[in-house]
C-alpha cells in the first residue's frame, strides 16, 4: 500500500496548479472555473486519503458533500457567465466593474 | 518521512487487523501485488498532474475542457486503486457526466475571442510561478513534516471505521442514511437552490414572441370578439380598426 504522503503530495501539487491556474489566466473566467475545480479535486483526494489511512469513513461522506457544492457552484458560475456574455458580449474579467456600487 | 508516525497503533482494530504491518514509506514489499498498486498509482498521478498543467495552460479552452475530463478519469482511478470504489463512480458519473460536459456545452455556445482572453498571460507569469512555487513548497514541506499525532487522535471521537464485511458502498450508504442524513438533506437543498438559480439566472423574456394565452381566450365573449357591420357598397371594411 502506498504510504500517504505520496497522496499528499499530489493533492499540493494538484492544489498549487489551481491556484496557478487562476493566477494565469485572469481575464478567462472559464479557465478560472476549471481551476477552482481543480482545486476541490484535489481536496477530495485529500478526504478520501485521510479517510481510508485513518480508517474512518467520514472523510469519504464529506468528500461526497464537497463534490456536491462543486457541482452546484459550476452550475452557478456557467449561469453568471452565459448571463454575463449576453449582456457584455465578453467573458474578460479583468474590467468587471459593473458590481461596484 | 511519509509514513505514519506511530499513529497506526491507535487505528481501530478492524483496520489494524487488515492491515498488521501498518503503512511504511517502503511502499512495496516484494510483493507483486503492492508493485502492480504502486506502479498504477504513480501512472495515474503523473497523468492527473500532466493534464492539470495542460488545463491551465491549454491555448483552446475546449482543450482545456477535454484534459480536465482526462484528470477526472485518472483521479476516479486514484480513488479506485485506495479503495473508495463509490467515490471514484460518483467522480465519473457527477464530474465528466455534468460538470464537465456542462463546461463544454458554455465553451463552445458562447462565440467567444478567446486569444485576446490570452493577451496578458505573459505578463502575469513570473509573479504567478513565484507564488505557486512558495505555495507548493510549503505544502509539501507541511506533507512531509506532518505526521499523525497522538493528542490529535486522541482528542478526536471515535473514528467512524467501516463494517467489518460491507463494501465500500454499502459502508457509505450506512452512514449517510443515519448520522449524516440532515447533512445529506442540505446538499439535496443545496443543489436545488443551484437549479432553481441557474435557471433564473439564464432564463429571459423575448418581447413579441406569440405564445398562446388560455385565460384570455376563455375570458372573451361575443360582444368583445364579433363586430356585425353594415358597409356601404365599394367601401368595405377597415379591418385595422380591429373589434370595437
Amino acid at each position: 500500500m502506498i504510504g500517504i504522503g505520496h497522496y499528499l503530495v499530489l493533492t499540493a501539487v494538484l492544489l498549487t496548479l489551481g491556484v496557478l491556474g487562476i493566477a494565469f489566466n485572469r481575464r478567462n473566467i472559464i479557465v478560472i472555473l476549471m481551476s477552482v475545480e481543480l482545486i476541490l479535486l484535489a481536496v477530495n483526494i485529500n478526504f478520501v486519503a485521510f479517510s481510508v489511512f485513518l480508517g474512518d469513513m467520514v472523510g469519504q461522506v464529506f468528500a461526497m458533500f464537497v463534490l456536491t457544492v462543486a457541482a452546484a457552484e459550476a452550475a452557478i458560475g456557467l449561469a453568471i457567465l452565459v448571463t454575463y456574455f449576453r449582456n457584455r458580449g465578453t467573458i474578460a474579467v479583468d474590467d468587471v466593474r459593473q458590481m461596484r456600487g | 518521512m511519509w509514513a505514519m508516525h506511530g499513529g497506526n497503533a491507535r487505528l481501530p482494530p478492524s483496520r489494524r487487523a487488515s492491515k498488521p504491518r501498518g503503512v511504511s514509506k517502503r511502499f512495496f514489499r516484494g510483493s507483486p501485488r503492492h508493485v502492480v498498486q504502486a506502479v498504477i498509482f504513480y501512472i495515474l498521478a503523473a497523468v492527473v498532474t500532466l493534464s492539470a498543467a495542460m488545463v491551465i495552460s491549454a491555448r483552446n479552452p475546449v482543450h482545456s475542457v477535454l484534459w480536465l475530463i482526462l484528470a477526472f478519469f485518472n483521479a476516479a482511478g486514484l480513488f479506485l486503486v485506495i479503495g473508495a470504489e463509490f467515490l471514484a463512480m460518483v467522480l465519473v458519473i457527477v464530474y465528466v457526466g455534468a460538470v464537465a460536459v456542462l463546461f463544454l456545452f458554455v465553451v463552445m455556445m458562447l462565440d467567444i475571442d478567446f486569444s485576446s482572453l490570452r493577451a496578458g498571460f505573459l505578463n502575469y507569469l513570473p509573479l504567478s510561478m513565484l507564488l505557486g512555487g512558495i505555495l507548493a513548497v510549503e505544502l509539501i514541506l507541511v506533507a512531509g513534516a506532518w505526521s499523525f499525532g497522538d493528542l490529535a487522535l486522541e482528542a478526536r471521537t471515535a473514528p467512524v471505521a467501516a463494517k467489518a464485511g460491507l463494501s465500500n458502498t454499502q459502508a457509505l450508504g450506512t452512514l449517510l442514511y443515519t448520522d449524516y442524513v440532515f447533512i445529506f438533506q442540505a446538499a439535496g437543498l443545496i443543489l436545488l437552490t443551484a437549479m432553481i438559480g441557474a435557471i433564473v439566472l439564464t432564463h429571459r423574456t423575448r418581447e413579441g414572441v406569440k405564445r398562446q394565452s388560455v385565460e384570455r381566450q376563455t375570458a372573451r365573449t361575443p360582444e368583445a370578439a364579433v363586430a356585425l357591420e353594415r358597409p356601404t357598397i365599394g367601401q368595405g371594411v377597415d379591418t385595422d380598426a380591429g373589434v370595437r
